[in-house]
């Protein structure tokens, strides 16, 4: 479950104080499948990252399966991120040099353990990949590649996927192979939020956050 | 993460990035190859040279002509010292008490020929006591005799090196030579000694006794008319008695060369020893020198090696981000980082072991004049070779490594 209570960021740009995020609360239940939904500038893609980690609010507190994440570390955020949480995005985030599976092996490179090579290749089952292991991500189509950095995010059995923009720059055929994933994945059980700004995607997710200026404007179920 | 991982990881992006890292390792190469052979060649030639006074013996003092009016160095080099010391110098020494010995050398070089063969080297003219304080030996025939000296005979005893150039297998004794338009008789030749000075092997040498060199081939007189000889050696019984038989031949030369009071010495008397330590200093100058641009040739491949870790973190700033969002830690990138530096420097610093390994074999082959320069490449060149660059290669990976560790990962990622 993850808890945000008066969420707010504030970068700041030499002397300026651009706020990006102002006060959000907001709770999503584990299972659900969220879509962020907003105009470019409305904070959604700071909202994920913040959810992610991968960047720490200015003010208000977030909770991670009741955990406070403000209080943990880098290493332990580092930690939090490798096991529990998958990302995906726009701009897929391959490794150029390394192949499908060595991409896909890289969490499990830093969470330790076996079976890596086994994992890695059910991984790569799970989004239809089996027999482009070898080839590198200049060998891949955007679709390909994006099904890559999809089974990188969940090698390592994440209980959340954070997407941004994750099917941006895929045509439409890809696109709905990728939703078609992210439904499955949100079915066995993984809790999925999607930042997008294309209303017919946010539409296949069970509920759509908008944002504006770094607020929530509505929220609401999808029937 | 297991340190073998970051290993793996580690040589995985060397390899995927053959360019880069070859350009890493080229300095890295350099650099350490510059240093093993400058510093072998350079402690080759300390050692040979050091090797070559030994050999004439410690117990050996010269005594040669120095300018009075000059200070230093250059007081005893032959341009600015006239002539001052004679025969009747030589003459009157032999008087000394723990002496064996006293020769009188006059030096120049010269061209021998003989059949149609010809030789360039040192022309010594000296008397039969040359044989002893110079330290050879005779191989075939004679040395050159007292009534050789007095008779101003023209024989002549040829070093190794200068009776096989003229002669090749055959044997020299009682054929003739031509030296200066001049017809001499081979009396005896040289056991082949090795060794040589400033390029000269100590085997391409012709010996002739000194009234004959007076006479026939380089005449030369002090300012008061009498024959010059360029030095004199003396030998002394025993090392021990430096002091005194330097004082000793001091004191009959000033009397002789009628010096008084506050008059500087129009001589100097040289002990092997300080020769020696001249040399050494000569030397170690050398070697400070070869030294010194070795480690520039180091430094400036050790920039390099910096240059490129700091370019390959910024180029990679988003494979980091990408490592940390999918939960690397600090220390798994910083690791990452160093572990590539270090390989990068041990291979780097390995090839240029051997690069400088080789080309030092290479040159202590090469025949000099006669001369071979006896580098060796000795362990402790090579671990400082070795540990400077490695340490060199962990320095500049440090930097670059804590930059990349400490990026926050989504200006990492956002990082174009």
């Amino acid at each position: 479950m993850i808890e945000l209570d008066n969420i707010t960021k504030i970068y700041r740009m030499g002397k300026v104080e651009v706020p990006a995020l102002r006060g959000i609360t907001l709770t999503i239940r584990s299972g659900e499948m969220v879509a962020l939904i907003g105009a470019s500038g409305s904070g959604k893609s700071t909202l994920m990252n913040i959810i992610g980690f991968l960047d720490k609010p200015t003010l208000g507190s977030y909770r991670l399966e009741g955990v406070d994440i403000s209080r943990l570390n880098d290493n332990q955020l580092a930690e939090l991120r490798n096991k529990k949480v998958g990302f995906v995005f726009q701009t897929f985030n391959l490794l150029p040099r390394a192949s499908a599976a060595a991409n896909v092996e890289l969490p499990l490179i830093y969470s330790g353990g076996s079976h890596k090579r086994e994992r890695t290749m059910e991984a790569l089952e799970r989004v239809g990949l089996t027999a482009r292991a070898k080839h590198k991500p200049t060998e891949l189509s955007g679709g390909e590649q994006q099904r890559v950095a999809i089974a990188r995010a969940l090698v390592n059995n994440p209980s959340l996927i954070l997407a941004d923009e994750p099917t941006g720059n895929l045509d439409s055929t890809s696109t709905s192979e990728i939703i078609a994933i992210f439904k499955q994945l949100n079915r066995d059980g993984i809790t999925v939020v999607m930042v997008t700004h294309e209303p017919d995607l946010a539409a296949k997710t069970q509920r759509i956050i908008r944002l504006m200026d770094g607020k929530i404007i509505s929220d609401e179920k999808v029937n | 993460m297991k340190l073998i991982e970051s290993l793996t990881i580690a040589i995985r992006s060397i390899f995927a990035n053959k360019l880069r890292s070859s350009l890493t390792m080229l300095g890295m190469i350099i650099g350490v190859g510059a240093v093993i052979t400058l510093m072998s060649v350079g402690r080759g030639a300390e050692a040979s040279i050091t090797e070559v006074y030994e050999e004439l013996g410690t117990n050996v003092l010269s005594v040669i002509p120095r300018s009075p009016e000059i200070s230093g160095g250059f007081a005893l080099s032959p341009v600015y010292a006239p002539p001052t010391l004679t025969m009747a110098d030589a003459k009157a020494l032999e008087r000394l008490r723990s002496v064996d010995a006293i020769i009188p050398i006059n030096e120049n070089f010269i061209t021998a020929t003989a059949a149609g063969e010809s030789k360039g080297g040192l022309l010594h003219g000296s008397t039969a006591e040359y044989l002893q304080v110079m330290n050879y030996t005779i191989a075939a025939g004679q040395f050159i005799t007292d009534r050789n000296v007095a008779g101003r005979d023209m024989v002549v005893v040829l070093g190794s090196g200068v009776a096989s150039a003229l002669f090749d297998s055959d044997d020299p004794i009682g054929q003739n030579i031509k030296m200066k338009k001049q017809r001499f008789t081979v009396i005896g030749v040289l056991e082949a000694k090795g060794g040589a000075m400033f390029g000269i092997s100590f085997d391409d040498i012709v010996i002739v006794p000194i009234t004959t060199y007076q006479a026939r081939l380089y005449p030369q007189q002090t300012a008061a008319g009498e024959d010059a000889v360029a030095s004199i050696s003396v030998q002394m019984t025993s090392i021990e008695f430096t002091d005194d038989v330097s004082a000793e031949i001091e004191d009959i030369l000033r009397r002789r060369h009628r010096l008084t009071g506050d008059d500087k010495n129009d001589f100097a008397v040289v002990s092997s020893e300080q020769i020696l330590e001249i040399v050494g200093q000569v030397t170690g100058v050398f070697s400070i020198f070869l030294g010194a641009i070795a480690s520039i040739s180091l430094l400036v491949g050790s920039i390099g090696i910096m240059n490129i870790m700091l370019v390959s973190v910024t180029e990679r700033t988003r494979e980091i981000g990408i490592r940390k969002a999918v939960g690397a830690k600090r220390r798994d990138i910083l690791l990452q980082f160093l572990l590539e530096a270090a390989t990068l420097s041990f291979l780097g610093g390995g090839i240029g072991i051997a690069g400088g390994w080789l080309v030092t074999f290479v040159i202590s082959q090469l025949d000099i004049g006669g001369f071979k320069l006896a580098a060796t490449v000795s362990p402790d060149i090579v671990i400082l070779a070795v540990s400077v660059s490695v340490f060199i290669g962990l320095v500049s990976g440090i930097y670059p490594a804590m930059r990349a560790a400490r990026l926050n990962p989504i200006d990492a990622l956002r990082y174009e």
